[in-house]
């Protein structure tokens, strides 16, 4: 079992640094987004089947749902500042700085 | 009539200063003066009530201070010692009203020179007439107050202002030590009033107190702490400084002030608290050789002097050592004796040195002068008078106070005895040695002045060689009038208002010394005057040469220029003092310290983390992820730190104070940053 956890917190993790360290792409955020949240519900399933607890599954579809629901936001984001910006590089998208 | 005595110049001072306008200089100086007359006229009305019918008065106003243990009125004392204060204090003042007529008569503010003058006198009457020691420190505060006003009479001159400050705070210094003894007599007798604190002070003889982390003899201590502000007053050796430079006032006022009244609060002082010097034999003995010191300093930087004012005023303070130091040597009533007897001819002296000002066209450097004695025979004929008094000469007022103290010295037979006594009759020599000088340059010399000043010269009108008249009698025979009544053995003149302890008490001693050191004072006067009078005369040349001789030039500007004393203050002393309140106290403390803990390093402080902080922020979000990973971590590993030091027992490593001292390095760090950056 523990092989699992540690599969499902080295998604998450690699999904972190896949937001940290990406410097360019804003697909990539959205895609490591995902595999967070992937990691998450891995660990949910997991969980669930260690605790022999129902509500664990239960969270994992939640999240899909949410998962879904953000991608499509999120996809609907960058169309968006694909249309303004003609690009899709976060590298340029600092204007908000303090 | 004794209220009425004390407050006639007050009437007078506030007369001519508030209606000096309508009263104009004739009659602001005819209230003032007649006021004073009034005040002379019921003096000796006291004197000769409590001094020679033996009934002292005492009077209690209102209260002043009421507050449980602590309470004490307005009280007025008039006894032997303060009578004979009274009589010369308001003698020589209303002559100096008089002198001051004529004097001032083309000077625009006249009345209000008049009504300082009055407001003096009137503090000198409060100061010896009080009947505690809180009531003679308002006359002791107010005669310094007087005193800044009248030598900075003429207040557009610079000098005058400097001399007048100088005066203000050297005499402060003394007064901080005095208002210390006032403390140090409350703390330990509970009470302010003098008869309450004499009596009590036999008690306290073995007591000791902690002043400056040290253990002191209680007595001693306040007896020191008292001669502390008797030496600002009466210009002892240390204080001195101011007394020379006072003369920056008018003639008149160097009369009043550094003649005859202000500088004898000092002596008085000392006298008043004979009772409690008696007990304090350290305190005594430091009197003693201050007074002996300053005895010796002043008349030896008297010598070289070329203002004439300045002479006289040395004198004053060589004479006042003489008081100081009889008083050292337990013969108080000796001391004010001398006081009152220097008081008339050293009045007369000052008056007539403004006689001879006058005459000059304003000239104060005798150097300039020479040959008046032919023009001005009478003021010449009064010099000469009360320079012979001063001198001691034999028969005259000087010579019956100044040889018993050097007597009493003598006669002490202790080593502060014998230092005081060879100390005063060098002094002797010496102060006859530049009496004579200062008769010989300013009279007897060729004239060396401008030719103008010489043919303008004349003896000046009535009313400024009266006074110069009525003076010259007292310098005369008041020493012999007087002797017996008030030094005399067994006179019963004091009545109890100064203390001798019978152990210190030696006039009778005195009596008995060898006839070589009785003789030595008047020797050493006697040839000083003539061998003055011989070299001046006739050896001038070998004077000039000894003068511009290379020693002797040493030894000239040394003398000439007081010892060096103004030099040693104000460049060590004066500048050190300045240096360090602006370097240090200013600039480092008050700019520097609560500035960068204060306004400036509190804003300074957030604005420089409002600065950090901003910066931060970049705009790229994946500094912001990275910057939320990293605080969770913080977060998430903080219990767990917060754990392990439990475990290991170091909780104690997470001290709030630790944070504020951080916070507090920070200031110092963020301000010597920006200290750099404005470089």
């Amino acid at each position: 079992m523990e092989n699992y956890l540690i599969l499902s917190t080295l998604l998450f993790f690699i999904g972190l640094f896949g937001i940290v360290l990406n410097r360019k792409n804003i697909l990539i955020v959205l895609m490591s987004i995902e595999l967070m949240l992937l990691g998450l519900n891995l660990n949910f399933v997991i969980f669930s089947i260690i605790l022999d607890d129902i509500i664990g599954q239960i969270f994992a579809l939640m999240v899909l749902c949410v998962a879904a629901a953000e991608s499509a936001i999120g996809l609907a984001i960058l169309v968006i500042y694909y249309r303004s910006k003609g690009n899709i590089l976060i590298e340029q998208s600092h204007l908000m700085r303090g | 009539m004794y209220l009425t005595l004390i407050l006639l110049p007050l009437y007078g001072s506030i007369t001519a200063s508030v209606f000096g306008f309508l009263l104009g200089s004739i009659g602001a100086s005819f209230i003032t003066t007649f006021s004073i007359g009034l005040t002379f006229m019921f003096s000796t009305f006291a004197f000769y009530e409590v001094c020679l019918s033996g009934c002292p008065c005492f009077i209690q106003l209102f209260s002043w201070f009421d507050s449980e243990l602590f309470s004490f009125s307005w009280g007025f004392q008039f006894d032997s010692l303060t009578s004979i204060m009274l009589i010369v204090v308001s003698f020589i003042s209303f002559l100096v009203h008089f002198y001051s007529i004529e004097y001032m008569s083309h000077d625009p503010h006249l009345p209000r020179f008049m009504s300082y003058l009055s407001l003096f006198t009137f503090f000198m009457l409060i100061l010896v007439t009080a009947d505690n020691f809180i009531q003679m420190f308002v006359g002791w505060e107010g005669v310094g107050l007087c005193s800044y006003l009248l030598i900075n009479f003429w207040f557009t001159r610079v000098q005058a202002n400097k001399a007048a400050i100088k005066a203000m705070i050297i005499n402060r210094i003394g007064d901080f030590g005095l208002a210390l003894g006032i403390f140090c007599i409350f703390v330990t007798f509970g009470a302010l009033d003098y008869s309450t604190v004499f009596a009590l002070v036999p008690y306290y003889q073995n007591t000791s107190i902690v002043f400056l982390n040290t253990s002191w003899s209680v007595l001693d201590l306040i007896g020191i702490l008292l001669f502390i502000g008797a030496m600002g007053k009466s210009a002892q050796l240390g204080l001195h400084t101011w007394l020379p430079d006072a003369m920056e006032g008018p003639t008149p006022v160097s009369a009043l002030i550094h003649a005859a009244t202000m500088v004898t609060a000092g002596v008085f002082l000392i006298s008043r608290c004979s009772h409690l010097f008696e007990y304090a034999p350290k305190a005594l003995s430091v009197v003693c050789i201050i007074g002996a010191m300053t005895a010796f300093f002043a008349a030896s930087t008297g010598l070289l002097q070329n203002d004439m004012k300045r002479v006289i005023a040395y004198s004053t303070c060589s004479q006042l050592g003489y008081m100081i130091f009889a008083c050292g040597l337990s013969n108080y009533h000796v001391g004010v004796f001398h006081l009152a007897n220097h008081a008339f001819f050293k009045a007369l002296l000052f008056l007539g040195a403004g006689c001879i000002i006058h005459a000059v066209g304003d000239e104060q450097d005798m150097r300039k002068m020479g040959g008046l004695y032919k023009l001005l025979p009478f003021t010449y004929g009064m010099m000469l008078i009360g320079s012979l008094s001063l001198m001691g000469m034999p028969f005259l007022t000087g010579f019956y106070s100044k040889d018993v103290i050097l007597e009493v010295a003598f006669g002490k037979y202790s080593d502060f005895g014998h230092f005081a006594y060879f100390f005063g009759s060098s002094a002797a020599f010496l102060t006859a040695f530049y009496s004579v000088r200062l008769l010989f340059l300013t009279f007897l010399s060729k004239p060396n002045g401008y030719r103008v000043n010489t043919l303008n010269a004349y003896e000046s009108s009535f009313k400024m060689i009266l006074p110069l008249f009525v003076l010259a009698l007292p310098s005369i025979f008041i020493g012999y009038l007087t002797k017996d009544m008030i030094i005399g053995l067994g006179s019963n003149f004091w009545q109890g208002s100064i203390y001798i302890l019978p152990t210190n008490f030696n006039i009778i001693d005195s009596e008995y010394i060898p006839l070589f050191f009785k003789l030595l004072p008047v020797g050493l006067s006697i040839l000083g005057g003539l061998s003055s009078f011989y070299f001046y005369t006739y050896k001038s040349v070998f004077f000039f040469k000894l003068k511009t001789s290379s020693v002797g030039l040493k030894f000239y500007t040394f003398f000439n220029r007081k010892w060096f004393f103004d030099k040693i203050y104000n460049e060590i002393v004066g500048q050190f003092l300045l240096n360090s309140s602006y370097h240090l106290t200013y600039k480092q403390i008050d700019r520097g310290l609560i500035e960068s803990l204060g306004p400036y390093g509190l804003t300074s402080i957030v604005s420089y983390l409002g600065f950090v902080l901003r910066i931060l922020q970049t705009g790229f979000f994946y500094h912001y992820t990275l910057a939320m990973v990293i605080s969770l971590i913080i977060f998430l590993s903080f219990f767990r730190l917060v754990y392990l030091l439990n475990t290991y027992n170091l909780i104690h490593i997470l001290d709030l104070r630790l944070g504020a001292l951080f916070l507090l390095t920070l200031f110092f760090l963020i301000h010597s940053q920006n200290q750099k950056k404005i470089k």
